[in-house]
């Protein structure tokens, strides 16, 4: 027994109402059984307590965002002459918090190998950076780690795990609708973000 | 002996090997000193043993945690300018989830503070707790007084609705009675001469960096110098009898602290939950109507200062306030006798009392003017109403940039564009403003085409609705093709 101890024993025998050894051993006992049912109680009331806190704190994350709807990008007829890939910018409306923004977000309109209308997705598969077209090298080219794809974005090479992502497309009174939607980064197959 | 050998293989791997024993030895230590600084904490002696009367201080400070978890949450969501704060409060209340109630439990929270720092403030006082080498102890305590009324003031305008911008208009302009340097505070406090954005940065960083840093501050020091000097204990008594009936602080008195906590905390839980705070309108600086009232415990003070006019008004809302506190703070220099029985200090007692009487009372006579009078009850019953209008609309976001939406809407949907030329030619931006977000004189058009169908808004632009036509609104008159290039635009919208 070292000299604390003696010092917390002498003070309780001081201050509790028992005399002998027998009915302090009691006492002890009879305490640390009620400070396990103070320490669960108060651990079980705080864990009650914490649950709308963590409701109030994951409400950003369980909630949609954006509301995916189909955009105008140009008339089919100017889009017909396209020979490269050309940047077209949709304005998305978005739910940021309390707010509601536009937002501007940059797709491709392409051709494929049919030479049917296509659009790409800007947003690189791999990290999320913005993906520019090469005129000179006729492919794309993602700047921050040299992802690369081809005019119909297929991968080409670099460290990005899939092709560029492919949008919904439809025409509709001579116009060509996009319906804009974000993907899931670093994996192998599209997946759309709600 | 495979059963012999096993048990003792079960034996070796009980005891730890030399290498870990380090590590575990360590982990003892500290836990040796965990236990003795618990010892500490729960072995304090009170003379004369446990009590309910005990329970105010710690009740305090389970409180004084909730406002501080509850408010690091609200930040999570509250933006401190004229421009946001609404809408972002409005968010919590309305669509964020368990919004409401954490904000219910953090507005209801500061009420529950006064009640129960009343009710130890009382107890103090009965007990005549602050004598002796307990002056410093009530000094903190007084300054924690204060400081707590000043986060009530500065949190109740932090919602940036009627409620909360005339309240503290009115409870600013109060400063411009201290002589010489009122209006220079006042304009200090404001961050200029009138209420704005700057006010509500000011107020905000007062309400959660510096008065909670004070209050820290004071925490710390009340609950050291309590410790220091030890629990007053009751009233009367042998000192034997006394030191005889001594218990620790540990189990008793901390199971009453304890049931207490729980009943704090089944009360606001309660309240939140089924009369959850509510929001009233944003502030509109330009309502000659609106009557402002402060928080409940500042209404017997409101009430107060109605009877002081012009000259006397400085010995009313000033001299008399300061004696009154200064007399309150000083009391454990006054009072010195070391007698600590209530009966036997009739003076201070009877003071006290009065003092608690006369503030019911002016609380009493304030609420039965505001039932009465002619001129205020009706407008206070539609404030209520407008409140409680305000809180059944769905949460509306904020449109960021909506000149943005106006000048998208044209420029992606060709016939909407056109729709745009007819409404700058009909002089429509006139009442709905330029960027169609409304002026005093007509609502905001953004959103209508989520609103009403193309037939709806056909129908309502050529026959306005009554309510419409008493606003300004006049039939338009316009070829189909007009028409139908406008609607395509008000369509657009959203």
């Amino acid at each position: 027994m070292n000299h604390r101890e003696e010092m917390y024993i002498g003070k309780t025998a001081d201050i509790s109402y028992q005399g002998c050894d027998g009915d302090r051993i009691t006492t002890s006992s009879r305490r640390s059984f009620l400070g396990l049912l103070l320490g669960a109680g108060a651990a079980g009331l705080g864990a009650l307590l914490s649950v709308p806190l963590f409701r109030f704190l994951l409400h950003p994350l369980l909630t949609a965002t954006s509301s995916s709807s189909w955009k105008e990008v140009g008339s089919v007829e100017d889009l017909a002459s396209v020979t490269s890939p050309v940047k077209k910018l949709v304005k998305i409306e978005q739910r940021d918090g309390w707010r509601k923004i536009v937002s501007e977000k940059a797709l491709y309109v392409c051709k494929d190998a049919t030479g049917r209308l296509c659009a790409f997705s800007s947003v690189c598969p791999h990290l999320g950076c913005s993906i520019a077209w090469h005129d000179e090298k006729s492919n794309f080219l993602c700047p921050c780690h040299n992802g690369q794809f081809t005019a119909d974005g297929k991968l080409l090479g670099g460290p990005p795990p899939r092709g560029m992502d492919q949008l919904e497309i439809k025409i509709e009174d001579g116009q060509l609708m996009v319906h804009y939607q974000n993907f899931r980064q670093l994996v192998r197959d599209k997946e759309v973000i709600v | 002996m495979a059963e012999n050998s096993y048990v003792f293989g079960r034996e070796r791997r009980l005891a730890p090997p030399p290498s870990e024993q380090g590590t575990l030895h360590r982990w003892i230590d500290r836990r040796k000193q965990l236990d003795s600084f618990l010892r500490a904490v729960l072995d304090e002696a009170i003379p004369g043993g446990a009590s309910l009367a005990y329970v105010f201080g710690s009740g305090l400070l389970y409180l004084l945690l909730s406002q501080v978890i509850t408010g690091m949450f609200l930040v999570l969501y509250y933006v401190p300018s004229a421009d946001h704060a609404h809408t972002t409060v409005a968010y919590i209340t309305k669509e964020v989830t368990s919004g409401s109630f954490i904000r219910s439990i953090h507005a209801y929270g500061s009420s529950a503070i006064v009640i129960v720092l009343l009710l130890h403030v009382t107890q103090t006082f009965l007990f005549g707790s602050y004598k002796g080498r307990r002056k410093l102890l009530w000094l903190a305590g007084c300054a924690l007084f204060a400081l707590m009324l000043g986060m009530s003031f500065t949190g109740y305008l932090l919602p940036w609705d009627q409620k909360a911008y005339f309240a503290t208009t009115v409870g600013t302009n109060i400063l411009t009675y201290i002589p010489f340097v009122g209006n220079s505070l006042k304009s200090l406090l404001r961050g200029g001469t009138e209420m704005g954005t700057l006010t509500l940065s000011r107020f905000f960083v007062l309400h959660v960096l510096l008065i909670p840093a004070f209050i820290f501050a004071f925490v710390a020091m009340h609950v050291f110098m309590f410790r220091k000097a030890g629990p007053a204990g009751p009233v009367q008594g042998e000192p034997e009898a006394l030191k005889q009936s001594t218990e620790p602080f540990y189990p008793k008195q901390v199971l009453y602290d304890f049931v207490f906590a729980v009943l704090i905390i089944a009360g606001l839980g309660l309240l939140a939950h089924y009369a959850p705070v509510e929001l009233g309108p944003k502030a509109n600086p330009a309502d000659t109507q609106y009557v402002p009232r402060p928080e409940w415990y500042y209404i017997p003070v409101f009430q107060w200062l109605k009877y002081w006019e012009s000259g006397l008004a400085v010995l009313g809302i000033l001299v008399i306030p300061a004696f009154v506190a200064l007399l309150f703070v000083a009391l454990p220099f006054l009072d010195r006798r070391p007698e600590r029985r209530p009966w036997k200090r009739p003076v201070s007692v009877s003071i006290y009392g009065f003092v608690f009487i006369a503030l019911g009372a002016l609380g009493a006579i304030s609420h039965r003017h505001d039932l009465r009078d002619s001129s205020i009850a009706p407008q206070l019953r539609k404030q209520r109403a407008d409140v409680e209008t305000f809180m059944k609309k769905p949460f509306e976001p904020e449109l960021a940039g909506p000149s943005l939406i106006a000048a998208t809407v044209a420029l992606t949907n060709p016939v909407a564009g056109k729709g745009k030329k007819v409404y700058d030619q009909q002089g429509c931006a006139e009442c709905h403003g330029e960027d169609l977000t409304g002026t005093s004189a007509a609502p905001t058009l953004i959103g209508v085409g989520d609103k009403r169908d193309s037939a709806k808004l056909e129908s309502i632009l050529k026959q306005p609705t009554d309510a419409m036509t008493d606003g300004g609104m006049t039939p338009v008159e316009l070829n189909e093709e007009d028409l139908k290039n406008l609607i395509a635009f008000l369509k657009a919208l959203k």
